[in-house]
């Protein structure tokens, strides 16, 4: 049996549609991961200990553990405390979360190597603590973590796949199910691969872009 | 209440400022008073303590004992935790400090280096803080720089906007602290400049400085500092000219031999 794409121009309503879910997913996550992020550093950095100390717990499970498990924890587990979420937004924070712990750890380094004369420039004009690091500190910190977090962002839309096991319709199930009709598994994850490609390209140009308006800035 | 319009309150009072970080002692109990409009200039050798004395003024480097009082208000009050912050973030609007990297912020232009204090903390309209920013510009020379960002500046420039940008704030008194230390030589002239004009106009100034020259002609009196204390103090002429102490005349030799 030889390899027939021409299956494949049957099923793009259901890969464009599984495209759709994954770029929902990637935008919903992705947003959570970078105000996540930023919000956990600020408590690793400046929290007091007693909400400092949950936080790095639940750093440490995020980091320590199979995104594929946190997906099923939050999805199947959280049912039986009664928390019953729909497999979308169980994907987004899912993805978010974990990816905010790693975005929060560039933070932390990119806040830490922002110069201690910056911090003292903006205390002496009679900006307090939160007004500094708002002001100042944290956008600077944010323009030297873009790329590196713009590798996490790509990273992030690749695990998405993931998110197909606890039943979203995104692009890999939508491949799944089409493979399931036409018995057609090499051209259709051709076909979803593809497509993958097509947004990485999106997102790789947006954030070459984003980088050099930020360059442009300084 | 203390009455701040009483005259024989002075300006600036340092009443016996001792700092140590931990066995080291860097302020051996000063004290020292500064009045309205006065221009002081603090010499020494590196870690004589000079910029911990100034870095005390505005509680970056809080004194471990002894006050510093401002127009009858005390700086460094004890207070709780969250009522410090707010009278430190209060007092320092007051007080103009000027670095020797500039800390200009990197990620804003000159306008909002400028605009950003005034707005957030005086709550100036942006059409007000622009028009300041112009005047304050202007005031150091570089109005044309207003639209660009600080890394397209000399650092001569960056200062005059780092001055430009305390300035902004109206403070009382202004802090130097080794402003034109980091400068090439060709462009420490222009710094110079602006803070001779701050002079004219009679602002109260307070300026650590290695440039003996530069304090010998703007200043009204000059304190020698070594080890954590005061050795020396009194008009230009007398101390580079006249010195009494042994340790004023070995620093000086060493500074004016050049």
């Amino acid at each position: 049996m030889g390899l027939d794409f021409t299956v494949v121009p049957e099923y793009f309503g259901i890969l464009f549609l599984g495209m759709g879910w994954t770029i929902a997913i990637t935008i919903g996550a992705g947003l959570l991961s970078f105000f996540g992020g930023i919000v956990f550093a600020v408590i690793a950095l400046y929290g007091h200990w007693v909400i400092r100390l949950p936080f790095r717990l639940l750093a440490w499970l995020f980091m320590g553990t199979p995104l594929l498990l946190q997906l099923f924890l939050i999805y199947f587990g959280l049912i039986e405390v009664g928390i019953d979420l729909p497999a979308f937004i169980a994907g987004v924070i899912g993805l978010g979360l974990h990816f905010a712990v790693y975005n929060s750890e560039l933070i932390q380094a990119s806040i830490l190597a922002v110069d201690k004369g910056q911090y003292e420039g903006a205390r002496t004009l009679g900006l307090s603590r939160g007004q500094t690091l708002r002001r100042i500190v944290i956008p600077q910190a944010v323009r030297a973590v873009i790329p590196p977090m713009g590798n996490n962002m790509i990273a992030l839309l690749k695990d998405s796949a993931l998110v197909s096991v606890i039943g979203v319709a995104e692009l890999t199930l939508a491949a799944q199910q089409a493979i399931s009709r036409t018995y057609r598994p090499f051209e259709f994850y051709i076909a979803a691969a593809a497509c993958y490609y097509v947004i990485n390209l999106c997102l790789e140009a947006g954030l070459r872009r984003l980088e050099r308006r930020i360059a442009a800035s300084r | 209440m203390i009455d701040t319009t009483k005259s024989d309150t002075p300006f600036i009072d340092i009443r016996h400022a001792a700092k140590s970080f931990g066995a080291l002692e860097v302020l051996k109990d000063i004290s020292l008073t500064v009045e309205r409009g006065q221009i002081v200039a603090i010499i020494g050798p590196s870690g004589s303590g000079k910029s911990t004395l100034l870095r005390a003024i505005n509680e970056l480097d809080p004194l471990s004992s002894g006050e510093v009082w401002l127009e009858g208000v005390q700086i460094n009050k004890k207070l709780p935790y969250r009522q410090y912050e707010k009278h430190v973030n209060q007092v320092r609007q007051d007080i103009g400090m000027v670095f020797q990297h500039f800390n200009l912020f990197p990620h804003l232009n000159v306008r909002d280096n400028i605009t950003l204090a005034p707005k957030m903390l005086k709550g100036l309209s942006t059409a007000a803080a622009n028009k300041l920013a112009e005047e304050q510009l202007a005031h150091v020379g570089l109005s044309e720089k207003i639209d660009v960002f600080p890394s397209r500046l000399s650092g001569g420039q960056k200062q005059r906007v780092a001055i430009a940008r305390a300035l902004a704030m109206k403070p009382k008194v202004m802090l130097f602290d080794e402003a034109t230390s980091a400068l090439d030589p060709e462009l420490v002239e222009e710094v110079n400049l602006v803070m001779k004009q701050l002079a004219e106009e009679h602002m109260t100034m307070i300026i650590v400085t290695h440039e003996m020259d530069f304090a010998a002609s703007v200043c009204d009196r000059v304190l020698f500092m070594d080890q954590g204390v005061v050795v020396e103090e009194g008009p230009p002429e007398v101390i580079f000219q006249n010195p009494k102490e042994e340790r004023t005349k070995n620093f000086l030799r060493k500074h004016l031999s050049r």
